[in-house]
């Protein structure tokens, strides 16, 4: 269908809410916004980051998901106990495709699960002697493991265990950074506080060691990467791409990243910062104490590509601002390839987004590239700065949702009639049972990279590969098509 | 009385950041902006107001340091 105008999209807004008793319509409706560009600031125009109505379907995760999923789980040298009962650490195990090089078991440890599993006298009688004695076993039964990090489940901070003590103590017998995070899952609205919890853990127990040792031979052009969390080897292609231009990559994380890789972080020039959301507490800190500048950049199609190299090499010398051009230049038969092959099969498609941190504004580019339009996009976490950027990539008179419920998104959706949705698994059936082409973007619906000039051609093929895919024209069972049905069918096989 | 991060901008325009409220603001107006001394009442684009007691000499930024907000 046609684009909604404002008017209509406002009054659309209206008729969801209707449903909803007052006093949560009222909540609601500040979280649901038509967006304007010309705003500059979006708390004029939507609230974010507030707790989720009772009774709602929401998507949200919680502080643990946010520390052990997202930032320290990628970390693949260390090991992560999920320290409480088994249950939280088993069922979010391996759900993000953080690739890694290494040999599971030996000297990573990105897709086991380590628990304290607690049982009932651990809660009545506390699990601080558990906690050490597995630490000693896993000393033992994986001695190459670099660190170890305790993530706290919900009962550890209800019965008040010091996994702080227990830490530093074995810390100090190991020799290994052992990190106590206090990322119980009751704490904060959603995920967000987790990754704020985690970039304060990672400030305090591992960012330090190398402080006083300058035996790290540091040259100009060090930079690092944070917040890329290399889901299906996103940080791959881009690693190559800020090597190819000549910065040398001293760290990345969290994705295929290392203990000594994050004792590095402060000795490089400039901080990249992929997901914003996620590790800005430490890009500031960083800034602060070590006088690290950081800068957002965007790797998702070929346009904000060449904006982020360019915007990159400008904070180095010409030598570099002269490769970024020659590997735009490089790319370019290869990207303009991918496009001149999609492009027609895909443009004037329309997309409804509604994701985690980035993606939600990241993507939007790599859309465009492909002649395609982001008419909804929302975040299940973000906070107000998160669309002060997102307002500037959307277009007029388009929706932005912040933590919308499952019944909304279903009725923007049928109202909407999107030819592409990006949500997460939970949304994806649903969608698809709708008739609606459907992409899982929390994980690249097991495809993927997705970053850099080789992840965009990935990108434009699962797109188009989803949304021209020959089933949705078979949505109606053969014995309920009208003749008229048939016979163009007919038609046009013959 | 809010921990405030103070941060330059691509623009050399200064940030005001309070983590605790997700809020970035960009420093309209400083009362004393000096080389002597920086602080005294702070107006942020916004319209809002703080205020802070005028370091002298003026720090290095980014730094963090505590702001009250003026009433009225």
């Amino acid at each position: 269908m046609a684009t909604l105008s404002r008017e209509e999209a406002q009054a659309l807004i209206q008729e969801v809410l209707e449903v909803y008793p007052d006093k949560a319509k009222k909540d609601r409706a500040k979280h649901l916004a038509v967006n304007d560009p010309s705003i500059d600031q979006s708390k004029k125009c939507i609230t974010s980051n507030r707790k989720s109505q009772p009774g709602v379907m929401t998507i949200r995760g919680c502080a643990y998901a946010g520390s052990r999923g997202v930032v320290w789980g990628p970390v693949k040298d260390m090991i992560h106990i999920s320290h409480g009962p088994v249950g939280c650490g088993q069922y979010s195990r391996g759900g993000r495709r953080n690739y890694y090089v290494g040999l599971t078991g030996v000297n990573s440890f990105g897709t086991m699960n380590f628990t304290s599993d607690f049982q009932e006298r651990d809660i009545v009688f506390g699990g601080d002697k558990k906690l050490d004695k597995l630490i000693s076993e896993i000393e033992t039964l994986f001695p190459l493991s670099k660190g170890i990090s305790v993530q706290s489940e919900c009962p550890i901070g209800l019965i008040g265990d010091d996994i702080e003590a227990v830490s530093k103590k074995k810390g100090k017998e190991l020799n290994k950074p052992v990190v106590p995070v206090r990322c119980e899952g009751f704490r904060g609205v959603s995920q967000s506080l987790g990754h704020h919890i985690a970039n304060d853990a990672i400030r305090d127990w591992v960012l330090h060691r190398r402080d006083t040792d300058n035996s790290f031979e540091q040259t100009p052009y060090d930079v690092c990467i944070t917040g890329d969390y290399n889901i299906g080897g996103d940080i791959w292609p881009s690693r190559l791409l800020l090597e190819e231009i000549g910065l040398r990559v001293v760290a990345q994380m969290p994705g295929d990243g290392t203990v000594s890789e994050m004792e590095l972080i402060p000795k490089v020039k400039l901080n990249l910062v992929h997901c914003y959301r996620s590790v800005n507490y430490l890009a500031r800190h960083l800034e602060e104490k070590y006088g690290i500048p950081w800068m957002e950049y965007n790797f998702f199609g070929p346009t904000k590509i060449a904006e982020s190299l360019r915007k990159i090499a400008a904070r180095f010398d010409e030598t570099i601002q002269a490769n970024a051009e020659r590997v735009i230049e490089q790319y370019r038969a290869q990207y303009e390839a991918v496009i001149a092959k999609y492009r027609p099969r895909l443009e004037g498609r329309k997309v409804m987004l509604y994701v985690g941190g980035l993606r939600p504004r990241h993507v939007i580019g790599a859309y465009e590239d492909l002649g395609m339009e982001v008419v909804g996009t929302g975040y299940e976490f973000a906070h107000n700065d998160d669309y002060d950027r997102t307002i500037k990539e959307m277009g007029d008179a388009t929706l932005l949702y912040d933590d919308i419920t499952g019944y909304e998104l279903e009725e923007f959706v049928k109202r909407v009639r999107p030819d592409l949705i990006g949500s997460g698994i939970k949304e994806k059936y649903i969608f698809q049972k709708m008739g609606i082409p459907f992409r899982q973007m929390h994980s690249w619906d097991y495809s993927g990279p997705y970053h850099g000039y080789d992840g965009f051609s990935i990108f434009a093929r699962d797109m188009d590969m989803t949304v021209n895919n020959p089933c949705w024209s078979m949505m109606q069972a053969p014995w309920l098509k009208s003749a008229a049905d048939d016979s163009s069918a007919m038609a046009a096989s013959a | 009385m809010p921990s405030v991060m103070i941060r330059r901008n691509d623009d050399g325009g200064l940030l005001f950041y309070v983590a605790k409220k997700d809020m970035e603001e960009t420093i309209a107006a400083v009362e004393h902006d000096s080389a002597e001394q920086w602080g005294g009442e702070v107006e942020l684009t916004d319209g809002s107001r703080w205020y802070i007691d005028p370091i002298s000499p003026p720090p290095a930024f980014p730094t963090t340091l505590r702001f009250k907000r003026v009433e009225g």
